[in-house]
């Protein structure tokens, strides 16, 4: 199972204003698959140490580097040092790839439902990246929830994908823009009319995001053992 | 490995001595479970015991409801990573469980079975003597069906995956059976003291 190993920094960039992409070289001899996730190891000089969970963003044909997106949490202590801390040339303690269950792969096929909210994303972006890839002729449909335009993870990536693939559709829910509505009956019914009925569904977010999503999901026909659900925090936001 | 830049933000020291190596305290209570959350109806529900697929003994949520009852407060830890202090649950331990049945466990092991179709392996020995329970309330109300209501297995000192959610009943297993996340590269015991999050640690 996964031993904790030197991982390089090789690319950092800013990819929304609270979200920094971070570009890991990791030395894994076996693919890993859409949806899982590493877990990281801050030292101090002193030895106190910190971990943390972070979903990947990048595809599986590339393994030799395993993208990160890590959203800035207030007060956030791991988080706060990729932020303002970590830069290219610096190396990580990293160990993965980790679950076994939030994980799509070209064999499963598809229509393949994808839901997220705020950074909740990053694991879909793994999988509609590697469907586009590995098995384009899967429909897909990503229903995305973010605040602002501004906060759209992948933005021009997902604008073209829309644009430029066949088989994929975006709809994205922009809760604080003019006009912004969130993820309801209606817009959910909407992506299931144009998707049809999914095999697979990933709904990834914050708790009170995940659980919405997924019970309008299972009121509108969508049979429970095939959504698969990613969250984090509690109860209330 | 020290890590260029990281400081960090250490926890005060009464603190940091009940936070098992990896873990950090948090306040809130996350919610970590494989899809939605299961619709159970009270009045369709049934807890069993089982030897394999032969059932020992089951119960309605009003037999159940009427088994003696413990309280239980201490301290609990997600493989994920976050730790919380002071939780307060009430249930009904499986030495209780196993007296209203009028029987002694068959075997040495078992699966915790969810009614999402979870499982997840515990040694009958880490169960027994005061040590789990099937709660039923936490911070004195119901537990909520987001936190595994109307019942949970509660085995605090194991990783809370073993803590199933929406419990259905415990199979009795001859040898030690891997569960859902066992099966999937998560270590078969799961002591956070240990830290025994993966298979290998």
């Amino acid at each position: 199972m996964p031993i904790w190993q030197e991982s390089r920094i090789v690319a950092a960039a800013a990819e929304t204003p609270r979200v920094r992409r971070l570009t890991l070289a990791v030395g894994w001899t076996r693919p890993f698959r859409a949806g899982q996730h590493v877990d990281v190891r801050l030292t101090a000089p002193d030895g106190y140490q910190a971990q943390r969970s972070y979903s990947i963003a990048s595809s599986p044909t590339n393994p030799g580097t395993i993208d990160l997106l890590i959203e800035r949490l207030d007060d956030g202590e791991v988080s706060g040092f990729f932020a303002d801390v970590a830069e290219p040339g610096d190396a990580i303690e990293l160990r993965g790839p980790i679950g076994g269950a939030f994980v799509w792969e070209p064999a499963q096929g598809g229509p393949l439902l994808l839901v997220g909210g705020g950074s909740g994303v990053v694991p879909l972006l793994a999988m509609l990246r590697h469907r586009a890839e590995a098995a384009p002729g899967v429909p897909a449909l990503l229903l995305y929830s973010a605040r602002t335009a501004a906060d759209v993870i992948a933005r021009d990536e997902l604008m073209r994908r829309d644009a430029g693939e066949p088989g994929f559709r975006l709809r994205l829910a922009l809760t604080r823009e003019p006009g912004g509505r969130r993820i309801d009956a209606a817009r959910i019914g909407e992506a299931l009319a144009a998707l049809g009925a999914p095999a697979h569904t990933f709904v990834c977010g914050s708790n009170p995001f995940v659980s919405a999503v997924s019970d309008l999901l299972v009121d509108a026909g969508v049979p429970a053992a095939t959504i698969r659900t990613e969250r984090f925090g509690g109860e209330t936001p | 490995m020290v890590t260029r830049g990281f400081t960090g933000r250490r926890p005060p020291r009464p603190e940091a001595e009940r936070l098992p190596p990896g873990q950090y305290l948090t306040e809130d209570f996350p919610v970590l479970q494989l899809g939605p959350t299961p619709r159970i109806d009270p009045a369709r529900w049934s807890f069993t015991l089982r030897e394999g697929s032969k059932p020992l003994k089951s119960w309605t949520w009003a037999e159940f409801d009427s088994l003696p009852r413990t309280r239980w407060k201490g301290d609990i830890h997600c493989v994920t990573k976050w730790s919380k202090f002071d939780t307060a649950w009430e249930g009904v331990t499986i030495d209780d469980l196993l007296a209203a049945a009028g029987i002694a466990a068959p075997t040495a092991y078992l699966l915790a079975e969810g009614y999402d179709d979870y499982t997840t392996n515990v040694p009958v020995a880490d169960l027994t003597e005061g040590k789990a329970m099937v709660a039923t309330r936490y911070a004195g109300e119901p537990i909520t069906p987001d936190h595994g209501g109307p019942a949970r297995l509660l085995v605090p000192h194991l990783y809370f995956w073993k803590s199933a959610k929406w419990v259905k009943g415990l199979r009795f297993t001859k040898v030690d059976e891997a569960g859902f996340w066992e099966l999937r590269g998560y270590h078969m015991y799961g002591d956070p003291w240990r830290e025994q999050r993966f298979t290998g640690d």
